[in-house]
């Protein structure tokens, strides 16, 4: 631990009682932004060293010293890795099964959020209560059967597979829900109503347009996770030629683990693009993560 | 999907109707929660279920099932690997979350109280959070590797010898935690950075007044309101901690590795879950890895329910 720990003290500086003298306080100002931007740099090191690999030779890595600096290999590095696996499958499968998840659980998590937001209707509590406990069982415990049901339904192998049983979930139910319950005013429901409005012309005219920052959270969040997800794509994709990104960086490293060079090349295709996808959202993404937790 | 029959929202009719009337007038409404249900019906209820009564069998996927009672369990109980994997997993879970936390705290106090570039920074402590574990495991093998890492040529300029972190129980214990470390310590602080900007700026400026300094208005004023927002990243780290995978997985399964999935070196990185991933997929033991799962779920919900006493508990004086 010390490692990760030394660029940052694990308690506030301490600073004398009586209000400092500018000068102090300047040199105060200057350590903590100090102190903070090692952190953030400690943060992006681990990005850069793959870079660092990726971008050298196999055998200018195993040189002691080791080389620090990016090199000029990189495109070299890219290239081993569409010739060595079928890396293209894996991308496309990736992003098609992200953007399927993302699409799906905006709309059907939204429906029911909705539902349940603005809506009174026999036994909503109840059910609402049923969404929160569904939240508490960890995937292990339903794993072996889904992955028996995936047998029979001749899903094994298959993208609907990673698609169909990750359309819905209980967290983003519960999520938007609460995002529509300050975002969405009952007089504008009402008014809808009065014009004639029914369920879905209200969900479209009226709540979809006040929630699209609420929706561009979950979306980020579910393209992230999914984009991500390990456990189960290793589980059921147990056809090596479709399989998603993350497994295929795991056979990657398996079968060709000494050539370093390569790997984290894939490794860095793998990362990169939901960076800049992240980094494209990331302001609102940060305050409303908080903002999930703290309610 | 075009539901058109007028539904009405919450609060216009206030009238006692008969509930059947009412729950036929919101059709809609169940419709709109029904997608959610069929899913977790289908892929959640019945699958935990299904997995319960597996836990009495003895199944290797192929033939019937044979049922055995309580004898998956009973070897669980005795199952000297599985209390192996509980111990690695509390070992790594107590050495990455302890730190983590302390860690999340200050970098959140340093970040409450910087104005400048503030924005940019909280994106810079998040980034590790959205890295793909698999990635930055596969990475951390190389960082970490013990002839060419560059943590063991960082520790030989300082004049500290190779540590084996990838060929010792302890090393991988470490490893993995530093990784955890890594990925979550930023996404704690921005939890943590949130729960202190909603404290009461009026509570600052009383305590400003009374002559306390930025230490003091920490340990009594800052931590004792954020314990909510304590409990709270206490709770979902101990769930994800103690079920953690992917980590160890990746790490244990190098090139090198003849038996993947066994947890690597002394398998000191043979967590919970993957044990049982092993048994179930490894071996395909079905009714046994499902026994297994049912046990984590027993080790994680005891586990969470002493912590949630606890920290309940030590709050109530205050209130």
């Amino acid at each position: 631990m010390s490692i990760l720990a030394s660029p940052r003290p694990v308690t506030p500086r301490r600073v004398a009682r009586p209000a400092p003298s500018p000068g102090n306080r300047r040199r105060r100002r200057l350590g903590l932004y100090l102190m903070l931007w090692s952190g953030a740099a400690l943060s992006f090191f681990p990005i850069y060293w793959l870079l660092v690999i990726a971008s050298n030779t196999t055998s200018d890595i195993y040189k002691s010293p080791p080389k620090l600096l990016p090199g000029s290999h990189l495109i070299e590095n890219i290239g081993k890795v569409f010739d060595k696996i079928d890396f293209v499958a894996p991308l496309v499968n990736t992003l098609f099964v992200a953007l399927a998840v993302t699409f799906l659980v905006l709309f059907f998590d939204s429906l029911a959020a909705f539902a349940f937001a603005k809506f009174d209707f026999p036994g909503r509590d109840a059910l609402f209560t049923a969404v929160l406990v569904t939240f508490m069982l960890p995937m292990q415990l339903s794993i072996i059967p889904q992955f028996i049901t995936m047998v029979n339904l001749g899903w094994v192998g298959s993208m609907q597979a990673l698609i169909i049983p990750a359309a819905a979930n209980a967290f983003g139910i519960f999520w938007l829900r609460q995002y529509i319950k300050s975002a969405v005013p009952d007089e504008l429901m009402d008014a809808c109503v009065l014009d004639g409005g029914g369920f879905m012309r209200q969900y479209v005219t009226v709540c979809l347009p006040l929630i699209r920052p609420g929706l561009g959270f979950l979306g980020l969040f579910t393209f992230i996770s999914t984009w991500n997800d390990y456990l189960w794509p290793l589980t059921i994709l147990t056809d090596p030629h479709r399989i998603t990104l993350q497994v295929a960086l795991a056979q990657l490293q398996a079968a060709f683990g000494q050539d370093y060079g390569m790997i984290m090349a894939g490794a860095l295709m793998a990362t990169v693009p939901l960076l800049v996808v992240f980094l494209f959202g990331a302001r609102q993404f940060i305050g409303d993560i908080a903002k999930g937790a703290i309610r | 999907m075009t539901l058109t029959a007028s539904t009405v929202p919450a609060g216009v009719h206030t009238s006692v109707r008969s509930r059947r009337r009412r729950a036929v007038r919101a059709w809609p409404a169940y419709v709109a929660i029904a997608p959610f249900f069929i899913l977790f019906l289908s892929f959640g209820l019945y699958p935990t279920i299904y997995s319960l009564v597996l836990s009495f069998q003895k199944w290797n996927g192929l033939g019937s099932p044979e049922w055995v009672g309580l004898d998956n369990y009973v070897r669980l109980a005795t199952d000297d690997t599985f209390w192996l994997s509980v111990r690695n997993t509390f070992v790594i879970f107590a050495i990455s979350t302890i730190p983590m936390m302390l860690l999340a705290l200050a970098v959140a106090a340093m970040l409450n109280n910087a104005v400048r570039y503030s924005t940019a920074l909280r994106i810079a402590y998040f980034v590790p959070n959205i890295t793909s574990v698999v990635a930055m495991a596969i990475l951390f093998g190389a960082i970490f590797g013990e002839s060419f890492g560059l943590m063991n040529a960082f520790l030989n300029a300082v004049g500290i010898p190779d540590f084996r972190w990838l060929s010792t129980p302890l090393g991988l214990q470490l490893t993995i935690s530093i990784l955890i470390t890594y990925q979550w310590t930023g996404y704690n602080a921005i939890i943590f950075l949130a729960g202190m900007q909603s404290i009461d700026s009026e509570v600052y400026e009383a305590a400003k007044v009374d002559g306390a300094g930025p230490v003091r208005t920490f340990f009594s004023i800052t931590l004792p309101l954020l314990r909510p927002t304590l409990i709270f990243v206490l709770i979902v780290s101990t769930i994800t901690g103690l079920q953690s995978f992917t980590e160890a997985q990746v790490l244990t399964s190098g090139p090198s590795t003849t038996n993947p999935n066994s947890g690597g070196a002394g398998q000191g990185g043979l967590t919970m879950v993957l044990y049982f991933y092993q048994q179930a997929f490894s071996h395909n033991k079905f009714g046994y890895g499902a026994s297994i799962a049912w046990g984590i779920f027993l080790i994680v919900l005891v586990f969470v329910i002493i912590s949630w006493r606890y920290s309940v508990k030590r709050e109530d004086p205050t209130r």
